[in-house]
C-alpha cells in the first residue's frame, strides 16, 4: 500500500520496476571512464542537424526509442511521457513529445529532472494511474552555454569552480510489472536558497538543497546512509560534494565511501578539462540509466539512492542580482 | 613610433592588469573591458594616451583602451572646431575603421562558418 | 531571497564562509604570465603589421588604421575556425583586452545566432556582448567633450 512517509517522502508498494533504460552521449562523455556503459556515443556535437538544439532533440528521441526497443515496446504501449531539459520552455522535451506522440507531462527541474521524472513516473504507476511510463531527460553543452552563458565561440576563461554541461540523453521505462531495479521510495525536495550568486559555482548553490532532501529522506524513512550501497548526487561537482559532506555532518549524518557524485564519475579530470566536474540534466541521467543501471542488474549494487540536483535560476534573474535557488529530489532504487 | 620591445612590454602589461582584474574581482569581462575603455578615454582627454602610443606603438593602440582614447579625441577635436555639436559629429571619426571592420568581418565569418562549441 | 530550511542548522552567512573555504583559487601566477605573454605577442604582431604598412607607403600616423582592420580580420577568422576560444582559455586577458577581444565578441555572437536568421539573429544579437564597451566609450567621450566645452 503506497503511502506518504514523514514530511516529504513516499513509500511505493508495490514498487514499480525500471524495466528498461538507455543512455546516449556526446564524444567527450564517450571518452570518459564510463564510456563503455553508454548505448550510443555520437561522433560530434551537431550530428548533421541544423543546430545544437536540433541535435539535442535527436539525442533525446533516440534515447527514448532505444529504451522502448530494449523491451520490444511500441510508442502506443506507453501511457505517459515525462521529460524535461535545460532549454527555455523545455522545447527539447516538448518537440520530442510531438514526435513520439505520447501524452506528455513536461517537467522542469533543471539538472534535477532525472529524479523529478523518475519519482513522478513511479508515483503514477504505483498509484494505479498508469501501467507504463517513459521518463527521459537531456542536456547539450553548446545549447546550454549559448542560453545561460556566452556564445560558444566567445573566448573567455572559465573559473576553476565552473562545471561542464554533459551532452547526452537518457530514458527509462517504468512499469507496474517486469524485471529490473525497483523504485521503492522517493523524497521530493524543497527549493533551498542560501544566497549564492556565483553562476560558475552551481555546486555550492545546490549542495544545501541536496543536504536538505537527504536529511528529510533519512528522517522520513528512518534510515541511515549505510542503508544504501551507494548514494549519488547529480552534479554537485568537487566543491558541492565537499560542501554536502560538511552540511550533513552538522546534522549528524556521515557520508562514508558509499557516496559519489555523477559529475565526478562521468569525466576523467586528469585528462579532460572539465573544471569541477560534469553538470546538466544528462549528467545524472546517463550515469544512472547507463552505468549504475548495469551495475544493479549485474547484482553489484543492491540499494542505491539517487539525488539529482538542480539550480533554478535564469540569465534574467542573475542579471537582476537575484541569488541561485537549488532543488534536489531523491529516488531509492532496490533490486 | 615605438619599438618591438616597448610594444611587447606595454601590450603585455595592459593584458596583465586585465587578467588580475578578471581573477581578483567579481566583475565580468564586460565590466572590465568597459573599464579599460573609460580609462583610455580619460587618459586620452588628458592628452596622456597619445604619448603612450608614441612610446609603445601597437602595444598601446591595440588594447581596447585605445578605443576610448579615439572616441574622446574625435569628439574633442570636432568640438574645438565646431562647438558642442562637434562632440556628436566627430565621435566616431577615428574609430570608424575598427567598428566597420568588426561588423563586416563578423558578418562575413558568420556567412561562411558555423559555431563548433 | 533566502529560503533556508530548518533541518540544515546553518545560516546563509555561515554557509558563505564554508563556500569560501572550498572555492579553489584561480591560478594567479599562471594566468598572469599567460596573459602578459600572449598580450605582448599580439602587440608584437600588431607592431610588425603596422611597420609593414609604413613600408608600403602609409604615413606613420595613418598606419594604425589598416593595422587594426587586419588584426580584427585575423581575430574574426580565428573565431570562425573555432580556434579563438581554445587559445583564449589559456591566454585569458591576453586575447580579451586587445581589439581581438572586441572582434571575437562581435563575431562569436554573429556566428551563434546565425541559426535564427540574418535579421533576427545575426543583426539583432551581434552586439549583445560588445554593446557595453561602445556605450561606455561614447558616454566617456561625451562627458569629456562637455567638460572641455565648459572649461
Amino acid at each position: 500500500m503506497s503511502q506518504k512517509a514523514g514530511r516529504q517522502s513516499v513509500l511505493l508498494d508495490p514498487s514499480p520496476y525500471l524495466t528498461s533504460a538507455a543512455a546516449v552521449v556526446g564524444p567527450m562523455e564517450g571518452k570518459g571512464p564510463l564510456g563503455e556503459d553508454f548505448d550510443l556515443v555520437y561522433p560530434d556535437l551537431r550530428i548533421k542537424e541544423k543546430s545544437f538544439e536540433a541535435a539535442e532533440r535527436k539525442m533525446l528521441q533516440e534515447a527514448c526509442l532505444l529504451a522502448l526497443k530494449k523491451q520490444d515496446l511500441r510508442l502506443g504501449d506507453i501511457d505517459y511521457f515525462l521529460a524535461g531539459d535545460l532549454l527555455n520552455q523545455i522545447t527539447v522535451s516538448g518537440y520530442s513529445a510531438a514526435a513520439l506522440g505520447i501524452p506528455f507531462f513536461g517537467l522542469y527541474g533543471a539538472c534535477s529532472t532525472l529524479t523529478l521524472a523518475l519519482s513522478w513516473g513511479a508515483m503514477l504507476v504505483a498509484g494505479g494511474f498508469a501501467q507504463k511510463v517513459l521518463a527521459a531527460t537531456s542536456s547539450h553543452n553548446c545549447s546550454a552555454e549559448r542560453q545561460y552563458r556566452y556564445p560558444t565561440e566567445y573566448g573567455f576563461q572559465r573559473p576553476r569552480q565552473a562545471q561542464w554541461t554533459v551532452t547526452g540523453a537518457a530514458a527509462a521505462v517504468i512499469g507496474a510489472a517486469g524485471e529490473g531495479p525497483r523504485i521503492t521510495a522517493a523524497t521530493i525536495g524543497k527549493v533551498v536558497d542560501m544566497g549564492e550568486k556565483d553562476a560558475y559555482g552551481l555546486g555550492a548553490a545546490m549542495a544545501p538543497a541536496a543536504a536538505s532532501t537527504l536529511i528529510r529522506h533519512f528522517e522520513d524513512l528512518q534510515r541511515r546512509p549505510d542503508y544504501y550501497d551507494l548514494i549519488v548526487t547529480g552534479d554537485l561537482g568537487q566543491i558541492g560534494a565537499a560542501l554536502l559532506r560538511k552540511l550533513l555532518a552538522r546534522s549528524g549524518y556521515c557520508l562514508e565511501d558509499n557516496y559519489n557524485d555523477c559529475g565526478l564519475m562521468i569525466y576523467n579530470p586528469e585528462l579532460q578539462d572539465v573544471g569541477a566536474g560534469g553538470s546538466g540534466c544528462a549528467c545524472s541521467g546517463v550515469v544512472v540509466l547507463g552505468h549504475l543501471y548495469r551495475r544493479m542488474k549485474e547484482g553489484e549494487l543492491k540499494r542505491i539512492l539517487v539525488v539529482s540536483t538542480g539550480a533554478l535560476h535564469s540569465p534574467t534573474t542573475l542579471g537582476q542580482g537575484e541569488s541561485i535557488p537549488g532543488v534536489a529530489h531523491a529516488v531509492a532504487l532496490e533490486i | 613610433m615605438g619599438s618591438y620591445l616597448t610594444a611587447f612590454l606595454v601590450g603585455g602589461l595592459f593584458c596583465l592588469i586585465g587578467q588580475l582584474l578578471f581573477d581578483l574581482t567579481p566583475f565580468t569581462p564586460g565590466h572590465i573591458l568597459s573599464g579599460f575603455v573609460v580609462a583610455g578615454g580619460i587618459l586620452g582627454g588628458l592628452g596622456l594616451y597619445d604619448r603612450l602610443i608614441q612610446f609603445a606603438g601597437a602595444g598601446a593602440s591595440l588594447p581596447i583602451s585605445s578605443f576610448g582614447n579615439a572616441l574622446v579625441k574625435g569628439a574633442l577635436s570636432e568640438a574645438s572646431r565646431h562647438g558642442l555639436i562637434g562632440i556628436l559629429t566627430g565621435m566616431f571619426e577615428l574609430t570608424s575603421t575598427g567598428i566597420t571592420a568588426a561588423i563586416l568581418f563578423a558578418f562575413l565569418t558568420a556567412l561562411i562558418f558555423n559555431p563548433r562549441g | 531571497m533566502a529560503a533556508v530550511p530548518e533541518e540544515l542548522n546553518i545560516t546563509p552567512e555561515e554557509y558563505r564562509e564554508l563556500v569560501k573555504k572550498e572555492r579553489p583559487a584561480p591560478p594567479l601566477w599562471r594566468n598572469a604570465l599567460c596573459a602578459f605573454a600572449s598580450g605582448g605577442a599580439i602587440s608584437l604582431l600588431g607592431q610588425a603589421i603596422q611597420n609593414g604598412f609604413i613600408a608600403l607607403g602609409f604615413k606613420p600616423e595613418d598606419a594604425s588604421n589598416p593595422t587594426v582592420a587586419v588584426v580584427i580580420l585575423l581575430a574574426s577568422l580565428l573565431t570562425g575556425l573555432g580556434l579563438f576560444d581554445r587559445l583564449a582559455r589559456f591566454a585569458g586577458a591576453g586575447m580579451a583586452v586587445p581589439v581581438t577581444g572586441f572582434a571575437n565578441s562581435v563575431t562569436s555572437a554573429a556566428l551563434e545566432f546565425k541559426k535564427e536568421g540574418l535579421v533576427l539573429g545575426v543583426g539583432a544579437k551581434m552586439f549583445s556582448l560588445a554593446g557595453t564597451v561602445i556605450l561606455f566609450g561614447v558616454i566617456t567621450a561625451f562627458v569629456a567633450g562637455l567638460i572641455s566645452a565648459i572649461f
